[in-house]
């Protein structure tokens, strides 16, 4: 056997590794492992390209890893777990980025006037496509970790603005495919670093999580141009399977939010004014807010209680007291368990990393449809930075624009306690009618802090 | 090499039909690790990385490699590390939960930055 047909075949052994990683994370119980397969075949696959007759630069290469693994390995070990999602938009913004570089470097390497139009397509592809995630990862970083506003940023003439660099981008991949030209190149990486930036800006903070599996998908499919481009059949493989995934995620998440993907990632041109208007308007009603130490006897007293956790829980990483609260319930015998709607948190699944975090045993979470039977018959239904996810009109009002969204029927239990900060409406920007429900009692304030009065009240009825 | 493109273009087709199969029944509490996992095998690149920096010829393409390379590792290693941690957690079961409370120490490494 050849030593490239040996590469070959080690690529291969790789390529399967990544197809078994993502066929694992499809239970709990084999997800660990199928990572660790996957991590390997990456190992492996690195590897051997160590070995690619006439590699050059070793020790270039060597040291160019060595910093990438001094910087993200202390970063991945100590990033919080709520932090999470901002991560994983760096490390898929960094990868697009390298996407990108690698089709540029290809490019300017070869003897640019005898490349077949589908090279340079390809290249196009992957500068285009690994540059718009880079940038667009950036902006959604930076929404996550709230060095800027997590509300949808729009601006005079957005669209007149978002025309005119797509329609550049397109002029200018057609004169590179004429000319073959790197300085344009160079300009069309700009215009897509561009690009992505005002792609992301009017996407509001809540539907970011479902941006960055998009924008994850477009990395996978930027690898799959530089496969193309490099003549690598791992790459091809791997960045497709990432892109074909990505997307199908991308839509799964999407439908559990009950909003088409089109929807979430445009739709803060239209809708913010008709979501501002609608909500401010009736706030006249009464709105009955209680005491911690009220709510505390409501708790303490009740036989079931089910805490369902959101966005704001998230946000005041109340994760922690949560658990405290539920502990010192079902130390007085009362029975606690956890709803967890499969878009809480801050990316869809997040909630039921974030409470495994908190060492909640597996048993305490129930799923969205687990735990709808039950609530009719809880007596106190918690609601701890949640809104949108229990709000009635998703079933009751055809008109609303959360109408078909699955929710968790918090309005079915016996009384319901909101922990919210305020009577602003949700993320979908719309009035929830459980907030007037006269089963239902406010307590005000940031999610931790009440959670903690609570846990006192608790501890004192 | 036109055929080459073809024979590209038929990896292509069916590692999409096998990306969307494998991960058509994953469950919502697996979205987020499933999301990082496949992050990090996009990272893939790396590869792609060390070749065009391995047959670099030029100052600027040398450059561009390194960079490439930077990048790509940090992509491949973050996203492996952070994938399993989540996944760690999820295995804490209550028989054995003494013993995996692993807290991040929370000495302000938030390494966003």
């Amino acid at each position: 056997m050849s030593r490239g047909t040996f590469i070959d075949l080690c690529y291969l052994i790789a390529a399967i590794g990544f197809i078994l990683a993502l066929k694992g994370l499809s239970s709990p119980k084999r997800a660990r492992l199928g990572n660790i397969v996957g991590a390997s075949g990456m190992l492996l696959a690195i590897g051997v390209t160590f070995a690619q007759p006439g590699l050059g630069h070793i020790w270039l290469i060597i040291v160019a890893m060595a910093v990438g693994v001094a910087v993200g390995v202390p970063a991945a070990r100590t990033v919080k777990m709520t932090a999470m999602p901002q991560m994983v938009a760096i490390f898929n913004g960094v990868g697009g980025g390298a996407a990108a570089l690698v089709s540029i470097t290809e490019f300017i390497g070869q003897p640019t006037k005898l490349v077949a139009t589908y090279k340079v397509l390809e290249v196009l592809f992957g500068v285009l496509v690994g540059a718009v995630s880079f940038a667009g990862s950036a902006i959604a970083f930076a929404k996550l970790q709230e060095l800027m506003p997590g509300r949808p940023v729009t601006y005079p003439a957005q669209q007149v603005i978002n025309a005119i660099v797509g329609v550049a981008i397109v002029g200018l991949a057609v004169a590179i495919l004429v000319t073959s030209s790197t300085a344009l190149l160079w300009i069309l990486l700009i215009l897509s670093l561009l690009l992505g930036v005002i792609f992301v800006l009017p996407i509001g903070g809540a539907d970011v999580p479902v941006l960055i599996s998009l924008l994850n998908s477009f990395t996978g499919l930027a690898v799959a141009a530089s496969g193309f481009t490099l003549d690598s059949n791992l790459l091809i493989v791997a960045g497709t399977l990432v892109g074909a995934s990505g997307m199908l995620l991308t839509r799964m998440m999407s439908s559990a939010m009950g909003r088409s993907l089109p929807n979430i990632l445009f739709s803060a041109f239209g809708s913010v004014i008709t979501a501002t208007g609608g909500a401010e308007g009736d706030d006249s009603r009464p709105v009955r807010s209680g005491t911690p130490d009220d709510i505390g006897v409501l708790l303490a007293y009740a036989r079931k209680v089910v805490i369902i956790p959101g966005y704001g829980l998230a946000v005041a990483q109340a994760q922690h007291v949560a658990k405290e609260l539920a502990d010192a319930l079902m130390a007085r015998g009362v029975e606690v368990f956890y709803a967890i709607h499969p878009v809480a948190g801050r990316m869809p699944g997040h909630m039921n990393v974030l409470l495994a975090e908190a060492n909640v045993p597996y048993d305490e979470l129930k799923e969205m449809d687990e735990a709808n039977p039950q609530m009719s018959t809880a007596d106190v239904a918690l609601v701890v930075g949640a809104n949108d996810t229990v709000n009635p009109a998703a079933k009751s009002t055809p008109g609303s624009p959360i109408y078909g969204m699955p929710i968790i029927n918090a309005d079915e239990a016996e009384h319901i306690v909101f922990l919210k900060r305020s009577m602003r409406p949700g993320f979908a920007g719309i009035d929830n009618e459980l907030l007037y429900d006269p089963k239902t009692v406010m307590l005000f304030g940031d999610a931790k802090d009440s959670l903690q009065k609570l846990v006192a009240a608790v501890a004192a009825a | 090499m036109t055929n080459g493109i073809l024979e590209y273009l038929t990896v292509f087709v069916l590692a999409a039909f096998v990306g969307i199969e494998v991960i058509s029944k994953v469950p919502s509490i697996l979205h987020t690790p499933l999301m990082s996992g496949s992050n990090a095998i996009h990272g893939v690149i790396l590869v792609g990385a060390m070749i065009v920096l391995g047959y670099a010829r030029t100052g600027p393409e040398e450059a561009l490699g390194v960079a490439a390379v930077i990048l790509a590792t940090l992509n491949v290693v973050g996203g492996f590390v952070v994938t399993d941690r989540m996944l760690e957690m999820f295995k804490a079961k209550p028989a054995d939960r003494p013993r995996s409370p692993k807290r991040d120490g929370g000495t302000g490494g938030d390494a966003g930055a």
